[in-house]
């Protein structure tokens, strides 16, 4: 490095005794961490993107095309576990929840640090046995990622070791989780209060805590099946008087809670985002604080709705529709708070803010349709086809996924210290959303008319959908592998970035970029609200 | 905690009052995690009270009754022990961690005699004698063994973490003005003891 002499940061500052790749093993900086999660993280996503992109591959023609229908079978599972347990929930949270918000609360680290590590570390154990279980006798397991009684007890593919699998990466999120909620409370900065904490913390802030209250329940329902499969104790076997539902409410006990895991951070970093470009404070600070935390109660008191059509009483399903749709109450309060946000503000439709109107229009589809979806008479026709499919697309790789890239493109330059091409950064924007909507939008009309999900063929009237479908799948990934392109480029030759390249006020842009090891030279004092653009002229002075 | 090594300065950040916010949690998740099996048991008592109410007299009481005994004290000598070192007394606080060690073998000791007469008796799951019996008899000593089983390998865990605490008290590195550590590992071991006290009822006492 020619500019090595430069400002120390915390690439070239190592927190223990070693120097390469076990500065980076052995740390204990959250910053690196981050930065190792997104590896891990990164690579499972590519794994994941070349099954579903084989998937839709082998569905362009009825019949078979590429693959059996029992390794299709297995692709679909594998896709599901992979994007959801090692991608999605993990995804914002222990990237850009470690890298931001401690600098977001003006503090030198987590609570835990060494804490932190072993989270990675149980992350990467529970990756590797996912791994490890396609490749002993047995097979990859074959069930869906929801593991439903009684197919998971029967099948004689690798579950037990797929389910332990997902223990233990369980394990990883409830500390992770604990870990944020005490540096939230013990670790904020002299002078920043609950509400003086940009949203993006009290987001990260409630997922934690949906992370420690849902986690456990998932723990011990993967441990009865592994269990039932060893020793067959009959908890889900009507023949030994135990009842298969069971499984599923304990089940969605936790996965549904899960959702607002996935979604709630990206929420988030909206709300950094929208502000930032905007020049103008967040409307409705207070309202959108809360309704993260209303969403995640509420979110933990709908999980039935996943299970209008297998068996429950009339009362049971009214009432969990009726809780369905007031927890898209609060979501909406936050969409409206962002639109507010814009109005009248001084827009600057650089490449991130960009990502979020892109995501704001694919999560409202996603979010409307699960209206559809909530709603028991409509259910009972959409239930387990295309239409979920495409729902659940739209809200996690429409919302979550658009947001990943959102944040992606707005704390590169932070992360990093590179600036990527502008230009490239608006077309893959434009792409995304046409690729997005190619491959997702004609799952809606092919669930409405009757396609089921999971199925390996299907009836020709559907053909010209499923190729539709599947062509938006090769632009979609195209795209992503553009977007991987230029901001690996960025990494090796980009322009070297300021400390605040889009004019951002939460304390993140007050340092320089990237940070130095320690995030500040001390421990700032807050007296600004946290989107005050006031700011921006003193620290232009600084 | 870790000292200063390396070549940035790393201050030694230490928070008693954040690291027993942090215990406390992660005890919320394991009374969670018990949670989703007192559910089930729930569920099933009331589906099938009257073969639960069966079942249930084949436990051995005496047996349960003195597993209870022996886990309540061990939450007291553990409680001493934290008193002892806070004091200053590290001697006496080796001690009492010493008994209480001891008190969780006899635990793990009971409970193996327990459960080795009940398989001894044909009653296990999936035996041939078990899967005579009605279904909710079924249910309820698979339960059992799922229940005790799980807050037995419970004890096990922290019989570990009560050793590492004698080691550390030993070497010094937990002492009368750090014993966070000490103060978790017994906040853990009391939630074993508080799990047993909701177990025992459930499985040994309601008839």
């Amino acid at each position: 490095m020619a500019d090595a002499v430069a400002v120390k940061n915390f690439y070239n500052q190592s927190t223990n005794k070693h120097t390469g790749i076990l500065s980076w093993l052995l740390t204990k900086d959250h910053k690196r961490i981050g930065l190792m999660y997104m590896v891990a993280i990164l690579t499972f996503f590519v794994v994941g993107m070349l099954i579903g992109i084989l998937m839709r591959l082998e569905l362009i023609a009825p019949g078979r095309t590429i693959m059996s229908a029992q390794t299709y079978n297995s692709l679909f599972t594998l896709h599901g576990v992979i994007m959801i347990f090692l991608f999605i929930i993990p995804g914002l949270p222990a990237i850009f929840g470690n890298f931001f918000l401690p600098i977001q609360i003006g503090a030198e680290d987590v609570a835990f640090p060494r804490l932190n590590l072993l989270s990675w570390y149980v992350y990467i154990v529970g990756a590797i046995l996912v791994i490890v279980s396609l490749f002993l006798p047995g097979g990859p397991i074959d069930t869906g990622w929801t593991f439903y009684i009684p197919y998971s007890v029967r099948s004689s593919t690798n579950i037990s070791m797929a389910l332990f699998a997902a223990f233990v990466l369980g394990f990883s999120s409830i500390l992770t989780g604990i870990n944020f909620i005490t540096t939230v409370h013990r670790l904020r900065a002299p002078g920043m209060g609950f509400f003086k904490m940009p949203l993006f913390v009290w987001a990260t802030y409630a997922t934690a805590w949906i992370q420690v209250i849902a986690t456990p329940v998932i723990a011990i329902t993967i441990l009865l099946v592994i269990i039932e499969r060893a020793f067959g104790v009959g908890i889900f076997d009507p023949a030994l008087g135990g009842d298969p539902i069971l499984f599923q409410h304990l089940f969605w006990i936790y996965s549904h809670p899960a959702v607002y895991i996935m979604i709630l951070p990206a929420m988030g970093v909206v709300s950094e985002i929208i502000p930032t470009f905007s020049r103008r404070t967040i409307f409705g600070y207070k309202q959108i604080a809360y309704s993260s935390l209303a969403i995640a109660f509420i979110g933990y008191l709908v999980w039935a709705h996943h299970m209008f059509s297998s068996g429950m009483s009339d009362t049971a399903r009214w009432i969990f529709s009726l809780l369905t749709f007031i927890v898209a109450l609060p979501s909406g309060v936050k969409i409206f708070n962002w639109v507010a946000t814009m109005y009248k503000g001084s827009i600057d439709p650089k490449p991130p803010f960009l990502w979020v109107m892109n995501f704001i229009f694919l999560f409202s589809i996603g979010g409307l349709t699960g209206l559809v979806l909530g709603s028991l008479a409509t259910d009972i026709h959409l239930t387990d086809t295309y239409f979920v499919v495409a729902h659940f697309h739209y809200v996690m790789f429409g919302g979550t996924g658009t947001i990943f890239f959102a944040a992606l493109h707005y704390w590169f330059p932070k992360m990093f210290g590179k600036m990527y091409n502008m230009k490239f950064a608006r077309i893959a924007v434009v792409l995304y959303f046409i690729g997005f909507n190619m491959l997702y939008f004609p799952k809606f009309i092919m669930g409405y008319m009757g396609m089921p999900r999971r199925y390996y063929d299907y009836l020709p009237q559907f053909t010209t959908l499923q190729e539709i479908s599947t062509i938006g799948s090769w632009i979609l990934v195209g795209t992503i592998f553009f977007i991987f392109g230029y901001l690996f480029h960025a990494l090796r030759k980009g322009k070297k970035a300021t400390s605040n390249p889009w004019g951002g006020v939460t304390l993140e842009w007050h340092i320089p970029s990237p940070p130095p090891l320690e995030n500040f030279e001390k421990i700032p004092t807050i007296t600004h609200e946290p989107y005050d653009f006031s700011q921006l002229k003193e620290m232009k002075d600084e | 905690m870790s000292n200063n090594t390396g070549t940035a300065a790393h201050h030694v950040h230490r928070d008693d009052v954040g690291a027993k916010m942090g215990m406390w949690l992660f005890l919320f998740t394991e009374v969670l995690l018990f949670g989703g099996m007192f559910l089930i048991y729930a569920v099933y008592r009331y589906q099938y009270p009257d073969q639960f109410h069966i079942a249930a007299m084949e436990l051995n009481t005496t047996m349960g009754t003195l597993n209870t005994i022996i886990l309540l004290t061990s939450s007291l000598t553990v409680a001493l022990s934290i008193a002892a070192l806070q004091k200053g007394n590290k001697f006496l606080s080796l001690c009492f961690l010493s008994i209480t060690l001891l008190f969780a073998l006899m635990f793990m000791v009971i409970k193996y005699f327990e459960w080795t007469t009940k398989i001894s008796h044909g009653i296990y799951p999936g035996s041939p004698e078990l899967l005579t019996k009605p279904n909710g008899q079924i249910l309820f000593f698979g339960l059992y063994y799922i229940m005790t089983g799980l807050h037995g390998l419970h004890v096990l865990v922290g019989m570990v973490v009560i050793s590492f605490m004698i080691v550390f008290i030993a070497r010094d590195k937990v002492t009368s003005d750090n014993y966070v550590k000490l103060e978790n590992s017994g906040l853990y071991w009391h939630l074993v003891d508080l799990i047993w006290i909701f177990l025992f009822p459930l499985f040994y006492l309601i008839q």
